[in-house]
């Protein structure tokens, strides 16, 4: 039977990713929804739009909590009501499925989801520290541990395993980076050899500086509204058919598997079987590549290979835009940068793209089903959204 | 909130780093141990707990040598943290002190250690227990 819509996507906004310098969260996320504007010309956004969920990480970065209202109000939706919506780096995969039941419920006819982050205004050192208090303090943080720390940790389980090697890890930086130059909204649109990846500097063992995502600046949003009403709206309409989040221990060390992220298994597991889909199903996936381990580990929770065989199945070019499954089309979080808050609605705009045949030079031919995973911290939180063009 | 005594928190934990004991906590009814320490057992649910003084060695189950480091940390750069697995059934997260990065190995012994609290004022003032290579 085919499944129900949640809800519909009926348009999609994201700023230039990069160092934006000059500019503030308010800021840039405005630029995101002029575009979300632009799109759908039959919606007054400041009378029509009557609530806004917006994820953000860290007031840390410009010293401004309270975020949501600023968004909101910045893009011209006063009064809707503004919440902000944090969960580390899958703030706006949470903040979406906010948005979801909030149509849901009925509460609201249209809604605004998406997210910001300003970032480059603090020095790496600093911002090394703002992301590493998304970790836990008092063990984690205490020890010295970042985040590429953490994903290195996976890394070097991963490669102790399965045999996983530092190339393979590298093919998925230079595959995203090959994607990200077909984007004008990525932050970096150069292609990168496997020379460059394996001779750029280590940040944390095995990981090196091209097997992290970038420190961007950057917002993204999306409009949702009720199935029904959607189809008077507009035709580029894209419907939610599952979601997913779960939760996983909070400290790495705690788990029993540091090759695999259970709360992605989960989050997918509980998406797949909502809108009635399988890992074969998938026609395009956006996957939170923060570090490229990440990646090769996503290909495995989600289904797409088997356990292990994340390595190889980069190597075998399925995910390259060519293959049967590309997969982080967008340039993934490695090229097109990851604003921490904004990246999972940012996700979801590169699939409203392709599901609405508007991806340009990098469009999947007769993508139909699109497939979003976001991760929150070290994988305590993941999102998992699956997508039909309508 | 448990009765035990000290209570099974995270500033008891770094409190018992001060007289050089690594403590982990035991739910009473399943026999779970934990690192931090809680009150509620995240296995069983229980909130019945003791604390468990945890032997001095262990075993590299896995490790990343951090190149860039928080602002606190640059100083030590580049270091080894990992995750630490005692004979009790415990892991835990820890800096690897070691004089050769390059001879870490998954699977090599490890002996606990102790060392003063950090001078910096912006952190709290509690010792950091650490592992390093057997003598």
């Amino acid at each position: 039977m085919r499944a129900k819509p949640l809800a519909t996507i009926v348009s999609a906004g994201v700023s230039k990713f990069g160092r934006r310098e000059g500019l503030y969260a308010r800021e840039l996320f405005t630029e995101a929804a002029l575009e979300a504007f632009h799109r759908l010309e039959n919606v007054d956004p400041g009378k029509d739009i009557k609530a806004a969920f917006i994820g953000q990480m860290s007031e840390a970065y410009e010293h401004q909590s309270h975020t949501a209202p600023i968004a909101a109000n910045w893009a011209g939706l006063l009064p809707a009501a503004a919440t902000r919506v944090e969960d580390a780096c899958a703030s706006s995969g949470a903040a979406l499925r906010c948005g979801i039941m909030a149509i849901m419920s009925g509460f609201y006819d249209i809604v605004m989801v998406g997210g910001v982050e300003k970032m480059t205004n603090q020095p790496t050192p600093e911002v090394t520290t703002i992301l590493a208090s998304a970790a836990d303090f008092p063990f984690e943080q205490w020890n010295g541990m970042t985040f590429p720390g953490l994903f290195a940790l996976m890394a070097t389980s991963h490669m102790h395993e399965y045999g996983t090697t530092e190339e393979q890890l590298a093919k998925v930086a230079v595959k995203n980076h090959k994607h990200g130059v077909l984007n004008p909204k990525a932050h970096m649109q150069r292609e990168i050899t496997l020379d460059e990846v394996m001779k750029s500097r280590p940040v944390c063992w095995p990981l090196k500086l091209y097997d992290c995502s970038l420190i961007t600046d950057g917002a993204s949003c999306l409009i949702l509204t009720k199935p029904k009403l959607a189809k008077k709206l507009t035709d580029n309409r894209v419907q939610i058919i599952g979601t997913g989040q779960a939760q996983d221990t909070f400290l790495l060390h705690e788990r029993d598997s540091f090759t695999s992220v259970k709360a992605a298994k989960s989050a997918a597991q509980e998406a797949y079987k909502m809108s009635d889909m399988k890992p074969k199903d998938i026609n395009v996936a956006e996957v939170h590549d923060c570090f490229t381990i990440a990646e090769i580990i996503a290909y495995e929770d989600l289904g797409f290979c088997r356990p292990g065989q994340g390595g190889k199945f980069v190597e075998s070019g399925t995910t390259a835009l060519g293959g049967s499954l590309p997969v982080n089309t967008s340039g993934g979080l490695k090229s097109k940068g990851h604003p921490v808050g904004a990246t999972g609605t940012a996700q979801i705009y590169e699939l409203y793209l392709q599901l609405t045949g508007q991806a340009e030079r990098r469009q999947v031919p007769d993508a139909k089903i699109g497939l979003a995973h976001n991760l929150g911290g070290s994988g305590a939180t993941a999102v998992v959204h699956i997508l039909r063009s309508d | 909130m448990s009765e035990l005594h000290p209570p099974p928190t995270i500033e008891e934990f770094y409190k018992f780093c001060t007289q050089r004991k690594l403590m982990a906590v035991r739910c009473m009814k399943c026999r779970h141990l934990m690192v931090p320490p809680r009150t509620i057992c995240s296995q069983c649910h229980s909130s019945r707990v003791e604390w468990a003084q945890l032997g001095s060695k262990g075993k590299l189950v896995t490790y990343t040598i951090v190149h860039v480091a928080p602002t606190l940390f640059n100083h030590m750069a580049p270091y080894a943290v990992g995750i630490v697995e005692m004979p009790e059934e415990v892991r835990l997260p820890s800096i690897i002190r070691t004089s050769r990065l390059e001879s870490l190995k998954i699977g090599m012994e490890l002996e606990l250690d102790f060392s003063p609290r950090p001078q910096d004022p912006s952190w709290p003032q509690w010792p950091r227990y650490f592992f390093k290579e057997t003598a």
